[in-house]
């Protein structure tokens, strides 16, 4: 019983870290029809600077309760001052080009960011396990859980809710639904379909500095940490669909159970079995589970 | 007679005013090329150690000041040059940029590699390209088991050191348990360490059964629902030879949930983390350094001067990974200063060089290293194993174990897994 409480908890938990990185990715390909894989920067980025600002402020004395604030402070700096930047200053210029070659660019500067990382924070891990510990933890029979989990699964469904929310019953959504359907109709309707992508751009990787910055506090912040989440989150975004919202979701509790049942039952499998059932889904529909037909354009 | 007697002083004067300008001319340099992760996860805990290690000890072997029997100005009085490379990168790469070390930079010699994949994937190119080349850290034992090599040496001890060890400690301080786990990164170094500690323990201690063997991925970084699995698992004892930031990330999820309370947890490369982690690292965990380094490393001149000199520099004591590249370093010289001695104080050439290295006994800040095994190409040392405990706010070990050297290595010939699975048999 232990084991069973333990995979649906494990899996859940997962679930929730993966769909908050992958979540931002499936947006901005749904809205740009890019893959993004700056996204695994922002990421990292995010995680770098909550550890290094957190570390810093609790160093100085700061309130720890506050430390979860300044996580998500961090986030925010990150997005906000790079992805605006990266979004006007290169990719505006990219949007006639090719998916392929968009595609390349964005791992041309997933490159550069790593050393960039490098440069900014040495190769040195950080560590800043005080958010982790601070609010006690949680148990169940033999399982011990630290009470900061559910703030991993309360991001998770604020940013997939919040943005189911925005999308479906907003206005601002629906101008949004609105780009992602044809953006030249858009541009043709008087949609300034440039902001749009500015703001998508931003948003999307916001979550994945959200993500970073949530995750730091659980583990050691190292050069390269950004590889593993991109990988992650694609298996994720294909198994629910490129661009879809819900797919995405489902993508990411699919994921998280599979992984936690293997390592409980089958730990040998843990790394063959995400990768299988990603090879069973796209099989079956190859263009995932949630994915949406479109219109051929003449 | 007299005008003769002058001539003579003054050709001996001439000849003895001569010596001290021979001398002066400095010999050429040895270029050594120094192989170390600078980027990656393991930088920080191994890598960039490493490369400190290697930096300072040069210098030092350069200014003369390392003490004796290391006090000899750098490589038998010839300066000695650094060509740094990253291991960072796909292995392939790694053999690439090996042979361009050899060939374009055209260094004399190669101390490197952390990794056992790129140790596995270097030692043939060594052989073909005919360079000596001296690996410091990696651990499979395979390297020296499944071929042999006349370029390439190993001055730190195999994996199965460490897992043997691991599991005669376990037997010592809790000689009832019936139960054990492990968790260890799914590729040679993870597999390899699990293996042999798994078979160490059915023969040391044969009542005890296996719970649970976690392989996760290398740098997976989240082990929420292994922990889970450890934990569900009830077992008394957990092995891990997790090593990086997985090792650090591992502590940080453990400690919280418990796990070094219900179990007794043995890292085999804990010692890395020990410093940087005291906080998380409950006492009484199990911690080792992969051999006699860093905390463990017995009292000598050698070894205080070089703990005092690293951490006037680098303001932390150096780690096990730090040790390792003095001890290969220190071995090069040793073996180059022998090979010297006996080619009549010249410069020898590799072969000699090689000659020396084959089967040498030398102490270096970790004590006695014996090249016993691959024919002289590998070497074994006792190991150490200790228990945490924070004293006044600093990390200390307690209950500390050491293992003779041949009571953790298999005899030469023999293979590791062999060994021990013939109950340890000499």
């Amino acid at each position: 019983m232990d084991k069973l409480i333990a995979v649906l908890i494990d899996g859940v938990i997962y679930s929730s870290w993966l769909f908050t990185a992958a979540i931002g990715l499936t947006l901005i390909y749904g809205v740009m029809k890019i893959l993004n894989l700056t996204h695994g920067s922002f990421y990292a980025l995010g995680a770098y600077m909550a550890a290094s600002v957190t570390g810093a402020l609790l160093a100085k004395g700061m309130e720890p309760m506050l430390s979860y604030a300044v996580l998500f402070g961090s986030a925010l700096l990150v997005a906000l001052v790079l992805a605006p930047l990266i979004e006007r200053g290169i990719l505006k210029h990219m949007y006639a080009k090719d998916e392929v070659v968009i595609m390349l660019i964005t791992y041309a500067l997933f490159l550069m960011f790593e050393d960039i990382i490098k440069l900014v924070w040495g190769v040195n891990p950080y560590f800043i396990a005080e958010p982790y510990g601070l609010l006690g933890s949680i148990e169940f029979g033999s399982l011990i859980y630290p009470t900061y989990n559910l703030i991993l699964i309360g991001v998770a469904l604020a940013a997939g809710l919040g943005l189911a929310y925005t999308l479906m019953r907003t206005r601002v959504g629906k101008l949004l639904l609105t780009v992602i359907h044809d953006p030249e109709v858009s541009r043709a309707l008087g949609i300034n379909v440039g902001r749009f992508y500015l703001v998508t751009f931003t948003f999307g990787s916001l979550l994945a500095a959200i993500g970073g910055a949530f995750t730091a506090p659980t583990l050691s912040v190292v050069p390269a940490m950004g590889v593993e989440i991109i990988v992650l989150s694609f298996a994720v975004v294909v198994i629910g669909g490129l661009g879809s919202l819900p797919g995405a979701a489902v993508g990411a509790i699919i994921v998280g159970l599979v992984r936690s049942a293997s390592i409980h039952y089958a730990p040998q499998f843990e790394l063959f079995v995400i990768y299988l059932v990603m090879a069973m889904v796209l099989t079956f529909r190859p263009r995932g589970l949630f994915s949406i037909a479109e219109a051929r354009k003449i | 007679m007299l005008k003769m007697t002058k001539v003579a002083t003054a050709v001996a004067s001439a000849f003895l005013a001569a010596v001290p300008l021979a001398n002066a001319q400095e010999p050429a340099p040895v270029k050594i090329g120094v192989v170390s992760f600078l980027s990656g996860p393991a930088a920080g805990p191994f890598g960039v150690p490493a490369r400190n290690a290697a930096e300072i000890t040069i210098e030092m072997l350069n200014a003369g000041k390392v003490p004796k029997p290391f006090d000899q100005k750098g490589l038998g009085g010839a300066k000695i040059e650094m060509a740094l490379l990253d291991e960072a990168g796909s292995t392939t790469v790694q053999v690439t940029e090996f042979r361009n070390l050899v060939q374009r930079t055209g260094v004399d010699l190669v101390v490197g590699y952390i990794s056992s994949g790129n140790c596995l994937a270097i030692a043939p190119v060594a052989e073909e390209l005919k360079k000596l080349t001296v690996f410091f850290d990696c651990g499979t034992p395979r390297i020296f088991e499944d071929a042999s090599y006349k370029y390439v040496f190993r001055t730190s001890p195999t994996s199965t050191m460490d897992s043997v060890g691991a599991a005669l400690y376990v037997k010592a301080v809790k000689p009832n348990a019936k139960s054990y786990g492990g968790i260890n990164q799914n590729y040679a170094w993870g597999q390899d360490s699990w293996g042999d500690f798994d078979a160490s323990m059915q023969q040391l201690m044969p009542g005890s059964k296996v719970t649970t063997s976690q392989m996760p991925k290398l740098f997976a970084g989240q082990f929420g629902a292994e922990i889970s699995a450890l934990l569900t698992s009830k077992s008394e004892v957990i092995h891990s030879s997790f090593w990086n930031g997985d090792l650090e990330a591992f502590i940080l999820q453990a400690g919280p949930r418990g796990l070094f309370k219900n179990s007794s947890v043995i890292l085999t490369t804990g010692e890395t983390a020990m410093y940087k982690l005291a906080k998380q690292i409950p006492d009484g965990t199990i911690i080792g350094a992969r051999g006699p380094f860093g905390v463990f490393a017995p009292a000598s001149d050698l070894n205080t001067w070089y703990r005092e000199t690293f951490a006037d520099r680098y303001a932390v004591p150096p780690n096990y990974a730090a040790y390792q590249m003095t001890q290969a370093i220190l071995g090069v010289k040793a073996a180059w200063e022998k090979a010297q001695a006996a080619n009549g104080g010249q410069r020898p050439t590799p072969e000699q060089v090689i000659a020396a290295f084959e089967g040498i006994n030398y102490s270096g800040p970790a004590g006695e290293v014996k090249m016993a095994l691959g024919k002289g190409h590998q070497a074994i040392m006792e190991t150490a194993y200790g228990m945490t405990k924070v004293v006044n706010g600093q990390m200390t070990v307690t209950n500390v174990k050491r293992f003779p050297a041949d009571q953790v290595n298999p005899p030469e010939g023999v293979k590791s897994t062999d060994w021990i699975k013939n109950g340890f048999k000499k």
